[in-house]
């Protein structure tokens, strides 16, 4: 295999590379139909999906080792902007945005879109804000830019705090992913399926670190937008909507808000609740009528976006690229990427609704007889596993809308068993799904052990320590870290939302403002960036536990999903005041700041530290 | 030297108005359209409500086009105060 060739070579090869790649993927689906025609069962093309897609990311990783402390903690500085872009979408993109953001659509309606607006509205805030003052800097880590521009062994250990504490919130999350994905697709209990994921994860991450999650990251995109994409555009195909179905499910919106009225959707409450699982109450294309409504869309989109500003495993992909320019320029392509996706949930929300829910169409079920619903394959299988449940409640042999509950989750992996597309869709989707959450795992695994080994072994437990012992440190970290993360998820303690926008919140409390006003306020000194630290990831902190846990009446809608609002407010007054109460930064100090604002010139940090 | 800092002065000046210029379109993308959802539901675009299709897509493309545009702008900026990287 000439996969890994001599460095320059390997670099100009890429496109090559990936496009062999994605033409061998396609080759592998295409094999998956034949055998599927040939009567191989759902469950073996299903485990030959996930099962073909980890090797090839693990012999990816294995390709990858490294012993050089550039390539481990930024890929050696040479990934062009196009791939960094790929390779940052993957990372970005998690298990909710491939399992649970169409699901949510679905479920949530209008009110839910602020995800979409804010995931990707962040990264107007990374581009302009952080990345290429962050990639002039020159840093390894994201604490290694707090610590070096406010000075001293504290303000490098608070970054190091919250980093850890977002990012193994949302760690958590996605490990449960990939245990969810790995258990279905595999047939093995998800308590196994958590380690499996684990092992796949380490298995791309521990030898090469930065160098090797860039490329299965890339690889891993690659894979999960093809799986988003092909069932989209073959059901809208098989509605009669084209191939572009993203511009014009106009008209599926608009029968969907015709039909609601009809069947009841917001006016027919569920008499019943059964646990996990809801029924349709929100109406998919109307928002909230009130100023609140308003206020609850824009408080969570702002957490969304400051939260992706602040998140280390994002920003540290930027500290990849060659240059400054290609820092940028790659947060641009990165977006595109990102696009590509968000911009088809909405999408295939609408078209699965739309089979479910129009009288008009073959697959629909709700005003049809029970028995008849039940006799569905793909209501058999989902209410089997508890993800999806029909009571009659008023016991008129007929489906309301108010007595179909489920899981929002499943609509992206039940979407193509509900249009009724062959099994090697499925089999793709899973490939995706695991992909998506997989290489989201890695980039926050290598986040935390890194801030781990490089700020908080190397600047200041033990700075003589030599290249291998760091190293090697790094990745036992790595090892350790995952391990505490499969078994907080085998424990199963949050859904895979909530943990996710916590880490957003918990990243822009302690984080945003150190990293936003250490570029672009000189006067921002040490004991300000630790106060805005320290304040406000307690305050955000404390008003998470209240309201979460406390029973306080969450402030004017600010609830637990949104409680960066309070932390970052917190944040902000508190760095400004204590700075402005304080000495300005000295001479130094502010001509590093000076350095970091123009692209021209060596690195802040030198290229090895 | 002090004329390389009166064009370091200019560069940021020029950087930061570039900023601002981008962070006044990402406010009104992000949060001035969607404030509005509903009022805007009653316009319709390619078939959508305009509510909806601003939340679902228009914001979005307007996030990608304008991070292209801005890539272009400052590297405009870098060369033209001669602050940009050596290729």
């Amino acid at each position: 295999m000439s996969f890994f060739k001599p460095k320059g070579t390997f670099i100009d090869n890429l496109p090559r590379i990936y496009g062999l790649y994605t033409g061998g993927f396609v080759v592998f689906i295409l094999l998956m139909a034949l055998l599927e025609q040939a009567g191989v069962g759902a469950d073996a093309i299903g485990i030959l999906f996930v099962v073909f897609t980890i090797a090839i990311y693990a012999i990816i990783g294995w390709l990858s080792r490294t012993m050089e402390v550039s390539a481990y903690y930024v890929a050696g500085r040479q990934v062009p902007p196009v791939f960094n872009g790929m390779a940052t979408a993957a990372d970005w993109m998690s298990g909710a945005s491939f399992v649970a953001m169409a699901g949510g659509i679905f479920m949530g309606g209008h009110a839910y879109l602020a995800f979409v607006v804010g995931w990707t509205g962040g990264y107007v805030l990374v581009a302009v804000l952080m990345a290429p003052y962050l990639r002039k800097f020159g840093c390894y880590t994201v604490p290694d830019f707090i610590g070096t521009r406010y000075g001293g062994n504290l303000a490098r250990l608070c970054a190091v705090i919250v980093l850890v504490v977002a990012s193994f919130t949302y760690v958590t999350a996605q490990i449960n992913a990939t245990g969810t994905i790995a258990s279905r697709a595999l047939q093995i209990p998800f308590e196994v399926g958590v380690w499996f994921g684990l092992l796949g994860i380490l298995l791309c991450s521990m030898l090469g670190g930065m160098r090797a999650v860039t490329w299965t990251q890339v690889a891993q995109y690659i894979v999960l937008i093809i799986a988003y994409l092909v069932p989209v555009i073959w059901m809208s195909n098989k509605q009669g909507f084209g191939l572009v179905p993203q511009l014009v499910y106009g008209d599926a919106v608009a029968r969907i808000n015709e039909l609601e009225p009809i069947l009841g959707v917001g006016t027919l409450k569920p008499t019943e609740t059964v646990a996990g699982v809801s029924a349709l109450t929100v109406r998919h294309s109307v928002p909230g009528p009130t100023a609140l409504d308003s206020w609850r869309f824009i408080t969570l989109a702002a957490c969304m976006m400051l939260g992706t500003a602040s998140l280390p495993h994002i920003l540290m992909r930027y500290f990849t690229t060659p240059s400054v320019k290609a820092a940028r320029n790659s947060v641009a392509w990165s977006l595109f990427f990102i696009f590509l996706l968000y911009f088809t949930a909405p999408a295939l929300a609408t078209f699965t609704k739309l089979q479910v829910l129009d009288p008009n169409l073959a697959t629909s079920i709700i005003g049809k007889a029970i028995a008849d619903v039940n006799a569905l394959e793909w209501i058999q299988k989902w209410s089997n596993v508890g993800f999806l449940k029909i009571i009659d409640s008023n016991g008129d042999g007929i489906l309301q809308i108010n007595e179909f509950f489920m899981r929002g989750d499943i609509v992206v992996l039940a979407t193509p068993e509900i249009a009724g597309l062959p099994y090697v869709i499925s089999g793709l989707v899973a490939a995706g799904g695991m992909a998506a959450a997989m290489s989201t795992a890695d980039g926050l695994l290598l986040a935390i052990a890194n801030a781990l080994s490089h700020d908080l072994y190397y600047k200041m437990i033990d700075p003589k320590a030599d290249t291998r012992k760091r190293l090697i440190v790094a990745r036992v970290l790595l090892i350790v870290i995952g391990a505490a993360g499969a078994i907080v998820a085998s424990m199963r303690l949050t859904g895979i939302l909530g943990a996710v926008a916590w880490a957003f919140c918990f990243a822009m409390s302690g984080l945003f403002f150190p990293l936003v006003l250490g570029v672009w306020w000189k006067r921002a000194n040490r004991a300000g960036a630790i106060a805005g630290m320290i304040i406000g990831f307690v305050s955000g902190s404390w008003y998470l536990y209240m309201v979460r846990f406390a029973g306080m009446e969450p402030w004017i809608g600010i609830d637990h999903l949104r409680f960066g609002i309070i932390g970052a407010g917190a944040s902000v007054v508190a760095m400004v005041v204590v700075s402005l109460m304080t000495r300005e930064p000295d001479e130094e100090t502010q001509a590093m700041v000076d350095a970091v604002r123009i692209p021209k010139g060596e690195t802040v940090l030198g290229s090895v530290h | 030297m002090s004329t390389d800092n009166s064009q370091k002065e200019v560069h940021w000046q020029r950087t930061k108005s570039l900023m601002i210029t981008h962070l006044v379109i990402w406010f009104i993308f992000s949060f001035v359209v969607h404030w509005f959802a509903t009022q805007l539901n009653n316009i319709s675009f390619l078939h959508f409500p305009v509510g909806f299709y601003m939340a679902a897509q228009g914001s979005l493309v307007v996030f990608v086009v304008q991070l292209f545009f801005f890539v272009r702008q400052q590297d405009k900026i870098d060369r033209e105060c001669g602050m940009a990287e050596e290729e």
